[in-house]
């Protein structure tokens, strides 16, 4: 008798969930080596459960999400240095060189930038959305895509925050080691993200917000013709996805400790499109398929890199064809056409009921 | 005897390019009544219904809903004050179940703002939804993806959507076009009911002559995009113009 009874992907076996939960407590502890790539999958699962609250739920392709991860990383950074330090200068000498931040300086700054990262790129989505949103379809897609191509161009040519040679982030402290060390720490936070992104999507799948967005996705005219504010769902699917973008790309930054423009903020040619291939591998439009297809692609694009040294492009090209050509509905997709009824999708005897 | 209209349109017109698809179209719509409109194929009929509910704007005239000047809001806001069209084509939302189709056609999705937005739906929907879903036959076929529904059965469902967002009034396109003969004396039923029961004036595009002589209380006619005649079914059965233009036109 619950009041939000529409999860469009079946009940979950909560062993599922304790078993994620584990790994990613333990990896620390158990796979100390790999703290960095497992930091990126929960990054990765935030970029393909993002995308997917337009791309799959809502039926609106953007390839322009990877603005708000690149903003966020910026808008961070900048914060982290301004807060004690005149940021034109520091980008001048190069950053770290000349300024260090203290132990708490170097933690409240970051506090500040997560939250201001996450504030900023979610406004930039709603500004930018209230604009573009309007547009359907093909026209809604090539004009992110214009986005993210000029969002790198108009970064490098700030010179307050380093324009084309990039911005270096503050240096880890070293008195910190001794409490907690930089890997664990940031893969801490980028855990932490992806599980508020996860149960975000969940939240909003299994109420009212969810079911207009599939709306929107299956026949926006209809759903206007039936009333709904389909703009200003729109508007703030879009917000939603900035916000925690936001927030990983300022992790992100940190993870990395140098910001370039073009290679690792505005990455429209990797992550920017990984998104998108990511939950379409698992399956859009679904809760658990853009999580699925994040760890799957990042496994592989690992071994690749580990096998296949100076071919990993060509392989990674190769697994885009074979997902387009053989799994068009992504893995989740496929088995929910061919088994329909593990989604809970079938026909069901009339009940008896005796008011009248 | 005549009850207030809850629909008036007063000389509308509507041009696409050469195409005169209305022209200086005048009627109206009693409260609680069940209008028909009739005439030939591309006589007009569908782009009189797009102008109402706000799909194209008026090359000229004007619209009111309820006394109140409607011509210049856009197709939701007109949806939210109470008046629904379904489509020719008949559009469901076809990723989704029967169920999900029901429940968000409530008319509580009306209202969203913050705090709305991000809730879920009272049981009362889902009760509603489950009543009306038995009231078109669909009950069982509730929780298949509803793309995978029959022709029929989407157009049922399209129905049971519009009941569902109670609408003061419900233009319907063709609701018994596609349905299998067997089918169509149960589905005037229904709109019957729909009328007497839940209160809802219709206004209803229909191409079968002899379901609308069975349905409407009066008619319009349209042909080649001017309105032709307009009187009680018995009169229009036998307007020589009427005839013309259904003779004509085949
Ligand atoms: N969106 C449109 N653009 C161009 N012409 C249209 C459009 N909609 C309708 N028409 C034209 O207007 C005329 C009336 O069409 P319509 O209203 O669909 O007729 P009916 O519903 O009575 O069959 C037709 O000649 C049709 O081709
Ligand atoms: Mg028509």
């Amino acid at each position: 008798m619950s009041t939000t009874s529409t999860g469009n992907t079946g009940s979950t076996n909560p062993l599922l969930y304790i078993v994620i939960l584990a790994f990613g407590i333990a990896a620390p502890f158990v796979m100390p080596a790999y703290i960095q790539q497992v930091s990126f999958l929960w990054i990765f699962i935030l970029f393909a459960l993002t995308w997917d609250l337009q791309g799959g739920q809502m039926g609106y392709n953007s390839f322009g999400n990877i603005v708000f991860f690149g903003t966020g990383m910026y808008v961070s950074a900048s914060t982290q240095v301004a807060l004690y330090f005149d940021l034109g200068a520091w980008n001048e000498s190069g950053g770290e060189n000349t300024f260090i931040h203290a132990t708490d300086e170097y933690f409240i700054g970051l506090a500040a930038g997560l939250v201001l990262s996450g504030i900023v790129a979610a406004a930039l989505a709603a500004f930018l959305g209230s604009g573009i949103l309007g547009l359907r379809g093909q026209y809604f897609a090539i004009c992110t895509l214009g986005l993210s191509v000029a969002a790198g161009e108009i970064a490098a040519g700030i010179d307050l925050i380093g324009a084309g040679s990039g911005m270096s982030t503050p240096v880890w402290p070293d008195a910190a080691d001794s409490v907690i060390e930089r890997g664990t720490f940031f893969y801490i936070l980028c855990f932490m993200l992806a599980v508020a992104t996860f149960i975000a999507c969940k939240y909003l799948y299994s109420g009212r917000f969810g079911m207009v967005l599939n709306a929107i996705r299956d026949d926006e005219d209809k759903a206007e013709a039936m009333g709904i504010h389909t703009t200003r769902y729109k508007a703030l699917s879009w917000t939603i996805s900035a916000f925690f973008l936001g927030i990983s790309g300022a992790i992100m930054g940190n993870i990395i400790g140098f910001i370039d423009p073009v290679d690792v903020a505005f990455t429209g040619a990797t992550f920017g499109v990984w998104m998108v291939l990511m939950a379409i591998l698992g399956g859009k439009g679904t809760l658990w398929g853009p999580v699925l297809g994040a760890a799957i692609f990042h496994i592989m694009q690992e071994l690749f890199w580990t096998y296949f040294l100076g071919w990993q492009r060509v392989a990674l090209g190769l697994l885009i064809i074979l997902i387009v050509v053989f799994l068009p509905q992504g893995i989740l997709g496929s088995l929910r056409e061919h088994f329909p009824e593990w989604f809970g999708h079938r026909l069901e005897p009339v009940a008896v009921e005796d008011e009248k | 005897m005549k009850n207030k209209a809850i629909l008036e349109v007063c000389n509308s017109s509507k041009s696409f390019g050469g195409v005169i698809a209305n022209h200086n179209i005048s009627l109206t719509v009693p409260e609680g009544e069940i209008v028909g409109l009739i005439g030939p194929n591309g006589s007009g009929k569908t782009t009189l219904f797009n102008t109402i509910v706000g799909t194209h704007p008026l090359d000229n005239g004007e619209v009111y809903f309820e006394g109140q000047e409607i011509s210049s809001l856009r197709v939701p806001e007109i949806a939210r004050l109470g008046m629904l069209r379904t489509f020719q084509q008949t559009r469901i939302y076809g990723g989704m179940t029967g169920v999900q189709n029901m429940r968000i056609s409530s008319p509580l999705i009306h209202d969203s703002n913050f705090s709305t937005m991000f809730s879920g739906l009272p049981p009362e929907v889902d009760e509603r939804s489950d009543e009306l879903l038995e009231f078109v036959g669909l009950y069982e076929k509730r929780n298949l993806m509803s793309g995978d529904l029959s022709f029929g059965q989407q157009k049922l469902l399209e129905f049971a959507m519009a009941l569902m967002n109670e609408p003061k009034l419900l233009l319907l396109d063709e609701p018994t076009a596609g349905i299998n003969p067997t089918l169509i004396n149960g589905l005037i039923d229904r709109l019957k009911l729909a009328n007497e029961k839940f209160g809802i004036t219709l206004f209803v595009i229909e191409h079968n002559m002899r379901v609308v002589m069975n349905l409407a209380d009066s008619i319009y006619c349209l042909a080649h995009g001017e309105m032709l005649a307009h009187g009680l079914p018995d009169e229009i059965q036998n307007d020589q113009k009427v005839i013309d233009a259904y003779l004509g036109a085949s």
